[in-house]
């Protein structure tokens, strides 16, 4: 079942949220949906589980049209909103019966596929709790279990990891993955690590314009061509480093990263051997090379770049 | 159906499973009681057996606890965010309102159960009018669906409890007494009127043991037009 977002429109009041945007999120795919804060994410995903009307536009879920049948398209859509409301006094398995008979689970099979959530989302520890007593990663898993509850096609999750711990956020991002095999999923973050380690394609998306839509390699080759080396000379002024660099071989453009540590990016051309021409450059040059490393996160420049030139 | 009472019953339990349902639970039949039994006007001081003291602090009593019930139902939904997860899930508008108000109206009639108490007590001291006692009970029942659907509808205008609360007790003062001051100092056709809007017109029909078909009318079409206006409410919620 495809999630398929088109020309979505979206006012508060007189402030334009949602310009316009139009992607496709298919069936095994996990799709990243990027971008800073109050970019437009959050209302996109609203729009999409009908929680808000669009102004313009058509949500279609499958062949269902989001607006025309809501019932229908819900029972398809699970949903995680952003920052994870959940009925705190509540008990996990309470909480989950209800969330169950509300999605229209038929009534023999609720106890079955409350075990399996609590299962698969690691909950057995704490099912017979309240929720307000559960720690910010286990609430986390009852809002996943909640979403997933009615065993949905599709999979809505604003800033999943929003809040957790480094343990917790690859915790989740695992479950993520593992679920996301066979579901269609839209997963929103402003984090980029998050969207590269867990997502198929990004849609990154900026003052409510889409602005890049591709995999993350895609993206990286599209805006970021060649290949980056960190570099750090300790022997050298920075201002004779740079007078000489220049005739570096198969140098497109170098930047200086830290200036009191000599630290350098160098972007190098595509299908040469970049990193042996630095060695080589340097030890002609009596260069003491403390550090050479490939630079690899490019994802996160690239957010940048794009984001800030709008 | 089956989604309302669904709601219904994750209402009732959050009260049931809180200090604060006991606490509300408490201070109503407190307050009840000490009206009905030991303040000056008690029924024991009156001299007969009869529950009208019991009615007349009841119908008080209510206008403050009903609205102290349901300024949660929608106000906390809003405030926390669940009422995303909510209505993101396959339930109409109309589900949704109906199982709030079923299941803050389910309290007050356990509440009101617990009264029942005085009724038997007073019958087994003397003779008491059984007719006028239902037909009172009758009153309060419907008195309690005008108030909780307009304490639901006062819920769903904001995210903040107290002033769902205030909003309630704001719309109810004019059922309460505002018509009835207004229809003692009018006079004619439209102090007719605004008596007809007062609900002790109505309530003082019912305690008396007279059961009318306007005033049942009259209550239950405020509480319709109560409960449609929280649906619509819900409804335009999505356009802001």
């Amino acid at each position: 079942m495809n999630i398929t977002v088109k020309n979505l429109t979206r006012y508060y009041g007189p402030v334009l949220a949602v310009d316009n945007i139009s992607f496709e999120v298919r069936h095994g795919e996990i799709l990243g949906f990027l971008g800073p804060n109050g970019a437009g994410k959050t209302t996109t995903m609203k729009v999409i589980t009908s929680y808000l009307a669009p102004n313009k536009g058509q949500i279609l879920v499958g062949d269902i049209d989001v607006e025309e049948s809501p019932d229908i398209a819900r029972r398809h859509i699970g949903y995680l909103p952003e920052n994870n409301p959940l009925y705190q006094d509540m008990f996990v398995v309470d909480f989950l019966r209800y969330m169950a008979q509300l999605a229209d689970v038929p009534a023999e099979k609720i106890s079955k596929r409350i075990n399996e959530m609590i299962d698969v989302c690691g909950l057995q520890e704490v099912k017979h709790k309240r929720i307000a007593h559960l720690s910010k990663g286990y609430q986390q898993r009852v809002g996943l279990a909640q979403a997933l509850i009615h065993d949905p096609e599709i999979l809505i999750l604003d800033e999943p990891t929003t809040g957790l711990d480094p343990r917790q956020i690859i915790e989740i991002r695992e479950l993520i993955k593992q679920i996301g095999k066979e579901k269609t999923v839209l997963l929103s973050s402003h984090i980029l690590a998050e969207v590269e380690a867990t997502c198929d394609r990004v849609v990154i998306i900026n003052k409510g314009k889409i602005i890049a839509d591709g995999t993350s390699s895609d993206l990286r080759s599209q805006l970021f061509q060649g290949q980056h080396y960190r570099i750090q000379i300790a022997n050298k002024k920075l201002d004779e480093v740079e007078t000489r660099i220049k005739h570096l071989p198969n140098m497109i453009n170098y930047k200086v990263i830290d200036p009191g540590q000599n630290i350098l990016s160098l972007q190098g051309k595509t299908d040469t051997d970049f990193a042996r021409d630095i060695f080589n450059f340097a030890v002609q040059e009596g260069w003491v090379l403390t550090l050479l490393s490939p630079e690899q996160t490019k994802l996160e420049d690239i957010f940048i770049q794009l984001t800030s030139e709008n | 159906m089956n989604k309302i009472m669904t709601i219904a019953r994750k209402e009732l339990n959050t009260f049931l499973d809180s200090l604060s349902g006991y606490i509300i639970l408490v201070l109503f039949l407190g307050i009840t009681g000490f009206f009905t039994w030991l303040s000056a006007n008690n029924i024991i001081f009156i001299g007969q057996a009869d529950l009208l003291p019991f009615f007349s602090v009841t119908f008080w009593t209510l206008f403050f606890f009903v609205p102290a019930l349901t300024m949660r139902s929608f106000a906390e939904e809003s405030h926390t965010g669940t009422m995303e997860i909510l209505l993101t899930h396959p339930v109409s508008f109309t589900d949704v309102v109906l199982g709030k108000f079923m299941g803050d109206f389910l309290l007050i009639l356990i509440a009101l159960a617990f009264t029942l108490v005085y009724y038997i007590t007073v019958a087994l001291i003397g003779t008491i009018d059984h007719g006028a006692t239902v037909s009172g009970y009758l009153g309060l029942i419907f008195i309690s669906m005008a108030y909780v659907s307009i304490g639901i509808y006062a819920s769903s205008l904001t995210r903040n409890q107290i002033i769902a609360f205030l909003i309630a007790i704001g719309i109810g003062i004019f059922f309460q007494f505002i018509f009835g001051i207004l229809a003692s100092v009018s006079s004619g056709a439209l102090s007719g009127i605004f008596d007809f809007l007062s609900f002790n017109y109505h309530y003082q029909n019912f305690a008396r043991g007279v059961i009318e078909l306007k005033s049942v009318l009259y209550l239950l079409t405020i509480t319709t037009l109560a409960l449609s206006l929280s649906v619509l409410n819900l409804y335009s919620r999505r356009y802001k």
